[in-house]
């Protein structure tokens, strides 16, 4: 096992006594096979307590780790050190307020993915005694990629337009609103559009595309959402066109 | 929140892009290198076949919808361009792009319809 000497840069601040948040360096004695997070929790063990930041599963499923690493929104437990040059830079994810250091505030996409209602609404109702939902393989296969999201929140860090404006309903959010409208035993689309629909939900997006370079899980966010601009565009056609075909 | 009247532009924009992503490559291959690099001769592009051609009512249909839908497709995608290169000006913007495309639109409609 060859050991490399990095130089861990961290950004750090604690908005109640920093003016501004300001670049701290570490030398890290790193494994071969560390990722970033190994390094950041060594600084955390060896050299410096106070590094705030925040981690569960070190095997990319709990989407806790996500940091801009050299500038780019990753997930620091997936992120390989033998990948990275001698000097890495990390911070917070961009576009969220940080509480302290590395570990930023996510009430915003928490509440927008509350709006989008990401939870089976179920189309008709039945009881248990009526057995259980069938969906064929190839219903599942429909929604399964937008099911694999970890709310890592790595593509709102990466959106411009999320960046610019606040107000967007933004990538995760919207994908897990088309995984539930495309799931066969979901009749919730309708309430979801008037979220989806809106000039902060898809239209808001200008199709960059960065959300689904960096997702970690090939979630597509940016798929899902060009889907659902075309599925809103036909309803809105077919309300103001042919507003009989409305049921 | 009140759903986006978007779908007007997109629709457009959408169609556009697939009439414009499978058709103006072969127009521009016919017209800008076959013709001129002497791949197919100079008879494909004659005069008088290519009136014949714009005259029938079924082909001038077919040459507007190209016209028609790439000119929106090119307006919106400008308009978008613009606001990633960092132009805060979206209503304007939206506003000269789509004015563009109507007087395209329009310009087609009386060429079309004088030949
Ligand atoms: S869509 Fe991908 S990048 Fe975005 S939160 Fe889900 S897993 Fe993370
Ligand atoms: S620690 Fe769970 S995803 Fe990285």
């Amino acid at each position: 096992m060859s050991e490399r000497q990095v130089e861990v840069e961290i950004l750090r601040y604690d908005p109640e006594t920093d003016q501004a948040p300001k670049l701290q360096s570490y030398s890290v004695p790193c494994q071969e096979e560390w990722v970033v997070l190994d390094a950041i929790t060594y600084i955390k063990d060896h050299i410096d307590t106070t590094v705030s930041f925040r981690w569960s599963c070190h095997m990319a499923v709990c989407g806790s780790c996500g940091m801009m690493v050299n500038g780019e929104p990753a997930l620091s437990c997936k992120s390989f050190l033998r990948d990275y040059p001698d000097k890495i830079r990390i911070e917070p994810l961009a576009h969220f307020p940080i509480v302290r250091d590395l570990v930023v505030q996510l009430d915003d996409f928490m509440e927008k993915l509350n709006r989008v209602k990401p939870y089976i609404i179920p189309k008709e109702k039945k009881s248990v005694s009526d057995g259980q939902h069938k969906q064929s393989p190839a219903q599942l296969k429909a929604f399964k990629q937008y099911t694999l999201c970890i709310n890592c929140t790595l593509c709102y860090a990466a959106c411009p337009q999320y960046g610019l404006v606040p107000d967007f309903i933004g990538p995760a959010a919207m994908a897990l609103a088309h995984r539930y409208n495309l799931d066969s035993r979901d009749g919730g689309r309708e309430q979801r559009q008037e979220v989806v629909a809106t000039d902060e939900g898809v239209w808001e997006c200008s199709f960059v595309g960065a959300c689904s370079e960096v997702c970690p899980k090939q979630v597509d966010p940016a798929g899902a959402i060009q889907q659902m601009k075309i599925a809103s565009t036909v309803d809105w056609y077919k309300e103001h066109l042919m507003p009989w075909s409305k049921p | 929140m009140a759903k986006s009247n978007k779908p007007i532009v997109w629709g457009l924009f959408a169609a556009g892009g697939t009439i414009t992503a499978f058709l103006t490559p072969v127009m521009i291959f016919v017209t800008g290198l076959a013709v001129p690099f002497g791949i197919m001769g100079p008879e494909v592009l004659a005069y008088d076949r290519i009136h014949d051609f714009v005259a029938n009512w079924f082909w001038k249909l077919v040459l507007f919808g190209i016209i028609f839908f790439s000119l929106w497709h090119a307006a919106h995608r400008f308009r978008i361009t613009m606001h990633d290169f960092g132009v805060r000006a979206d209503r304007v913007v939206a506003k000269i792009s789509y004015l563009l495309a109507a007087l395209g639109t329009l310009g087609a409609i009386v060429l079309l319809l004088r030949i």
